[in-house]
């Protein structure tokens, strides 16, 4: 059907793409991450070994910080899931005319850099910040509260914040998907609107709703700006540790073995969730 | 056959009104269903059926007017708490859940006794012959089986009502025919009382007890099929229901004159229009004398339609009418002929602008 010469035109340019920017990048981390810095830190030596993943199974720093990460994902998830989901349901299904509306008001945020909506939690939260000022103002607290800030309640905030919308948009998508004469067949046999929302539409919402878990979950896990702009040291997540033993820990190896074990982390999890999610959808 | 009318009607409609926006969609209905009838509710595309029937089912609110079922208010109350169910035209079978789980539905958000449960949805699969599709996903089924399963989710629950939004319309012709029959003997068997709505004439004569003509969101006629195809009253339900010729004629003296054709006719004096069915006009046999009341009439073929077991002719009269005639099969004909009617089969009929 297509000549030699167009299927060349058309593969070449992006598999040369993947394999200069992915392939090449990864084989260098996998590489790197059996090499060792050389005693006084200055030089890597290509000394084949398992160093790396055993420390980064021994020490207790990096396992905690690990898991500290893990905890807050999780965390970012559900309150993502919880916020999000709501907001996908009213959307869909009750805002009628307002629908588009609400939709931009959603997305809008997405367009504002990353950046800003970090440092406008920073005002929220720190001592001088708005929250502070307005619980004095109510009286709540006679003293700012210190700790909003530079901890992880203050990482798991922002991130529920800036991810809610990437959870939100697969739910949505999926609940405009509910097919509506569903909704009515079930009221129609007897089935009271909340039993056909438990019944019937969030089943059929699963998929939408592991998609948005797992954007959330990822994207969180692999975030280090957050924890950098309003984490504080109790706020450090996992990229930070990776971000600092690439540059001034001086430790590429290390950070190249985190950052593979992480990478197969993720992996996993998504092979698991499109397994789970081809059980979920009936289409 | 017509049931025994009962002392009182299972669901009464009285002066329904619906509009969305500016468009009004039904004005002022008012039908009677008794218990145990196969009502039909035939109608063109946008003729308000479709909305008749959501309103019936609790998916629309009325503007005006009231729906009552066994004498109670039906139109207040929330579709869930309605003993109604629907048959949709697009089946709406979960497909999350398998054909078994569909059926037990209705069952299990209702609370029916857990053991009763697994009885119950079996008999309603075996009534639609679908035993071996228990525990199949309805995806996997063809629109046939999905049509059955649709019903059997319905009739499981025992409605009072069941209502049927063009359920055939999806499926190709032979099996549509095939599944009115079911369907038809199926309602006789379960004893349901039916509402089902379709704009195919055919298919509405072939299955109802009555049929309730809309049309653009009024009822032009209710009646059983025999009675609103020979007697139809308004030139709109003729017209709609079978073929037909519509003669405007002068009724005088005992006699209606439309062009060349003069047949008896008793009634008011003056303008009238009738409808005469094309088999109900045949050859006449020039060596015969006429009888009855039989009206005569020459005119030349211009057309032949071989239909199978009946011919459709054009027949052009001497004043240039062009009259629609169904005969027996018999091979071509051509030239002039002389045809016949019964006057008693030329129905007077309200004329109705179109």
């Amino acid at each position: 059907m297509y000549t030699r010469g167009y299927k060349l035109a058309v593969s070449v340019p992006p598999l040369l793409w993947v394999t200069l920017f992915l392939l090449i990048p990864y084989a260098m981390l996998f590489c790197y991450s059996f090499w060792a810095v050389a005693p006084g830190g200055a030089t890597i030596v290509h000394s084949w070994n398992l160093g790396n993943y055993g420390e980064l199974l021994h020490n207790p720093m990096y396992l905690g910080v690990l898991f500290r990460s893990m905890r807050i994902a999780g965390t970012v998830t559900l309150l993502a899931l919880l916020l999000g989901y709501p907001l996908a349901y009213y959307l869909s299904f009750r805002a009628a005319r307002r629908k588009d509306l609400f939709y931009q008001l959603v997305i809008i945020p997405l367009w504002v850099s990353y950046l800003v909506r970090g440092y406008a939690w920073k005002t929220i939260l720190g001592s001088d910040g708005v929250l502070n000022g307005f619980l004095q103002f109510l009286h709540v607290t006679r003293h700012p509260v210190e700790f909003f800030l530079y901890s992880p309640f203050a990482v798991v905030i922002t991130l529920t914040h800036i991810y809610t919308p990437f959870t939100f948009l697969p739910i949505y998508a999926s609940l405009e998907h509910v097919p509506r004469n569903l909704v009515e067949a079930s009221q129609d046999l007897g089935a009271s609107p909340i039993k056909t929302f438990w019944r019937v539409i969030f089943p059929l919402s699963l998929p939408g709703v592991l998609a948005g878990a797992t954007f959330a979950f990822v994207l969180t896990l692999g975030d280090f700006l957050a924890p950098l702009l309003v984490g504080g040291p109790s706020g450090i997540m996992i990229s930070n540790i990776v971000v600092s033993l690439f540059g001034a820990a001086f430790n590429w190896p290390l950070g190249a073995a985190i950052s593979l074990s992480m990478l197969l982390l993720v992996v996993g999890l998504l092979f698991l969730v499109e397994r789970v999610e081809k059980r979920l959808s009936f289409s | 056959m017509t049931p025994e009318p009962t002392a009182a009607p299972l669901v009464e409609i009285r002066s329904l009104s619906k509009s969305f926006g500016a468009r009004q969609v039904l004005r002022g209905i008012s039908l009677d269903i008794a218990g145990g009838e196969f009502l039909t509710i035939l109608g063109e595309s946008g003729s308000g059926k479709t909305t008749l029937l959501r309103l019936i089912a609790g998916f629309e609110q009325p503007e005006s007017g009231e729906i009552r079922m066994g004498g109670e208010r039906l139109d207040t109350q929330p579709p869930y708490r309605r003993r109604v169910n629907t048959v949709f035209q697009s089946y709406a079978l979960f497909p999350h859940l398998s054909v078994f789980e569909n059926i037990a539905y209705g069952l299990r958000v209702q609370h029916a006794p857990k053991e009763e449960i697994p009885g119950r949805v079996n008999a309603a699969l075996a009534m639609v012959e679908m035993t071996d599709y228990a525990h199949t996903p309805p995806t996997k089924l063809s629109g046939g089986q999905q049509q059955r399963v649709a019903l059997a989710r319905a009739l499981v629950n025992r409605p009072q009502l069941l209502l049927l939004d063009e359920p055939l319309s999806a499926l190709d012709a032979n099996l549509r025919r095939a599944m009115q029959i079911e369907l038809k003997a199926l309602q006789r068997e379960v004893g349901i009382t039916f509402l089902f709505v379709t704009h195919d004439q055919e298919e509405a004569m072939a299955l109802s007890d009555r049929i309730a003509l809309l049309r653009a969101g009024a009822l032009e006629q209710v009646a059983s099929p025999r009675e609103i195809y020979s007697r139809p009253a308004t030139s709109y339900t003729a017209q709609f229901i079978g073929q037909t010729n519509l003669l405007e004629a002068e009724v005088r003296g005992g006699k209606a004159r439309a062009g060349t054709l003069e047949w008896a006719a008793n009634g008011t004096e003056g303008k009238a229009t009738f409808s005469l069915r094309p088999e109900q006009i045949g050859l006449a046999d020039p060596a015969l004398p006429t009888v009855g009341d039989n009206t005569r009439f020459r005119g030349r073929i211009r057309n032949q339609t071989f239909g199978g077991a009946t011919d459709l002719l054009e027949v052009s009269c001497h004043d240039g009418r062009v009259l629609k005639v169904r005969i027996a099969s018999r091979g071509p004909l051509e030239g002039e002929r002389e045809f016949e009617f019964r006057a008693a089969e030329a129905v007077r009929v309200r004329a109705t602008e179109d």
